[in-house]
């Protein structure tokens, strides 16, 4: 039982810090508008993703943002890294499309 | 605090286990002091045993840890809740003394030792004090994920210094809080950039996560005092473009108890509490602190000593006294002086047989120190190794004769340190082209001895600003 004790108790870990900031990781902010921001469109290679991602990639141009297009080599696996680089140098927000 | 212990009923009361030779053979005893008086039995594995007794169960062992039973059988006798005499092991005469009967265990021999208690069993024990004490820690839990790589959560939570860190659980850091008398609520300092107040369990989480054993601990605490007041001032340390850190020199006992570094490779890695010591200064100034580099922390290039900058001083093969007690320090008292300092340099002198040559190669090296046209601005600590020392040793000089000397030598003209003097834009205002003035300011070289016996060298490392608006050496004695 002790060994069930210290074996949970090794999940938890002390707060190192003066906890001013919250445990969880907050969120970037969100973007206050579309004009003029770069907003990159994530097809995970999942059939008919693209349909989805055309029609938003209408909606975001007609407000004014500029928009690029990237695809994961498979949706089985995490986006590459450098890809993953690639959308964070370029882009200000990004959208990840579910499909099916 | 833990909370408090289970009462104890009152009478006699024994702790046994099964598991325990001893405890099979007075089983007999217990039931014949059963017969006669109150008695009552906690088993820690089997509360079948003693048979008849009617034993308590204590497997989850939570009387035993809390009256800290150490071996079985332990036998108390408790008047209203309160222990008021206890017997380990078997031991006829103690048994019979504590229970006043007589004749006890007829047919036993006289003494038999016990058996360890389970509640100090060493696989058993980290667990049962996070549960019986981990209520003593006020620091948020913070829940890893399941799939989560333990060292690569720590990362991501942004309490790396850019080495992995131990995972400060609530086992290790109760471990850790062994090395102090301190209590864990107790408040050490206000820590800068954010003047967080930092508590003993605080320092000792951030210890873990460094790698500090519990008996460096106490080495922590007197640092982040020392660098949390005014004269060291840390956080203008932390804030500088300039390349320092704190720089942290040991004296006295504690350097061999803990197993510190004073010889070779001293500046270098290898040694536990050297690296670690320095690491988790670093970590509070950074975790309760809040001083991150790009945030408060400002430095253009730092210096790797920033990581972790913590030796000891060679005292046994020094010529002079230890640098704490030239700052005033009582001998042969722990202690840890804090400097706020960049990177250590090399003096190479393998040719100087007498004091006055080698004096003027420290001072040729010290007079570049930053830079050779900026006087007084700047202290130093000057670490002079076993080889150079023994010059100045077999000549007779004490640490006075030849910090005078280096002071003397480093007096410099006007004309050579004014701005525009040697071509150089460089320099202090042209009214002082008719002084002349010293390198350093009085109590401004530091002289620590340490390092390896083979090498003519010596090491020099460079301070930040002096003085009310920079920072000054500080001491703090090393307390249990």
């Amino acid at each position: 039982m002790t060994h069930d004790l210290l074996e949970s108790a090794r999940r938890l870990v002390l707060d190192p810090t003066s906890e001013r900031a919250p445990a969880v990781r907050e969120r970037l902010p969100r973007l206050e508008g579309l004009e003029g921001r770069t907003v990159g469109l994530l097809d995970i290679s999942k059939a008919r993703g693209d349909l989805f991602l055309d029609r938003l990639e209408e909606r975001l141009r007609e407000r004014g943002a500029t928009v690029l297009r990237f695809k994961k080599p498979t949706f089985t696996k995490p986006a590459p890294r450098d890809l993953r680089q690639e959308i964070a140098v370029q882009c200000d927000a990004v959208v990840e499309a579910l499909a099916d | 605090m833990p909370s408090p212990r289970p009462a104890l009923p009152s009478g006699l009361v024994a702790v046994v286990k099964r598991d325990c030779p001893t405890c099979v053979l007075v089983a007999p005893v217990l039931a014949e002091l059963a017969a006669r008086t109150r008695l009552t039995v906690y088993s820690q594995d089997d509360p079948e045993f003693p048979e008849g007794l009617d034993a308590v169960d204590d497997s989850d062992l939570e009387v035993s840890y809390r009256h800290e039973i150490e071996a079985v059988p332990t036998l108390l006798r408790v008047e209203d809740g309160v222990e008021v005499e206890r017997a380990v092991g078997w031991q006829r005469d103690d048994w019979e003394k504590l229970t006043g009967a007589r004749g006890l265990g007829a047919g036993l021999p006289d003494w038999r030792p016990g058996c360890g208690s389970r509640s100090v069993d060493p696989d058993l024990r980290p667990g049962l004090r996070v549960r019986f004490e981990a209520s003593a820690l006020r620091a948020r839990r913070v829940e890893l994920a399941p799939l989560e790589d333990e060292i690569e959560a720590l990362f991501a939570r942004g309490w790396s210094d850019g080495l992995p860190l131990v995972p400060p659980t609530l086992a290790r850091v109760l471990a850790m809080l062994d090395g102090t008398s301190r209590s864990p609520d107790e408040v050490v300092a206000l820590v800068p950039p954010d003047l967080a107040p930092c508590t003993v369990e605080k320092v000792a989480i951030n210890a873990v996560m460094a790698g500090c054993k519990p008996e460096y601990l106490p080495v922590v605490l007197a640092a982040l005092e020392a660098v949390c007041t005014d004269a060291f001032n840390i956080h203008g340390v932390l804030a500088t473009t300039m390349p320092v850190g704190p720089v942290l020199v040991v004296n006295g006992p504690i350097r061999r108890r803990i197993g510190m570094n004073s010889g070779g490779n001293v500046f270098g890695q290898g040694n536990r509490a050297n690296a670690t010591i320095g690491r988790a200064l670093a970590l509070l100034i950074r975790n309760v602190g809040g001083g991150r580099p790009g945030e408060v922390d400002r430095a253009t290039h730092g210096n790797p000593g920033k990581l972790s900058f913590c030796f000891a001083e060679d005292e046994e093969g020094s010529p002079w006294e230890p640098l704490s007690v030239s700052l005033g320090a009582p001998p042969g008292r722990d202690g840890v002086t804090v400097f706020a300092g960049e990177g250590p340099r090399c003096i190479v002198d393998q040719l100087s047989r007498d004091p006055e040559s080698l004096s003027r190669s420290f001072a040729a090296c010290l007079r570049t120190l930053h830079h050779p046209k900026l006087l007084m601005a700047f202290d130093c600590v000057l670490a002079v190794g076993p080889e150079h020392a023994r010059v100045f040793a077999e000549a007779g000089w004490s640490r006075e004769q030849l910090t005078q000397r280096l002071h003397e030598l480093l007096l410099i003209p006007g004309s050579e340190f004014v701005r525009g003097a040697g071509g150089i834009a460089e320099g202090l205002p042209e009214q002082l082209a008719d002084a002349a003035l010293p390198k350093f300011r009085p109590g401004g070289i530091l002289v620590v001895h340490c390092g390896g016996s083979a090498g003519l060298f010596s090491e020099v490392i460079g301070g930040w600003v002096n003085g009310e608006a920079g920072s000054q050496p500080v001491h703090r004695e090393i307390r249990p």
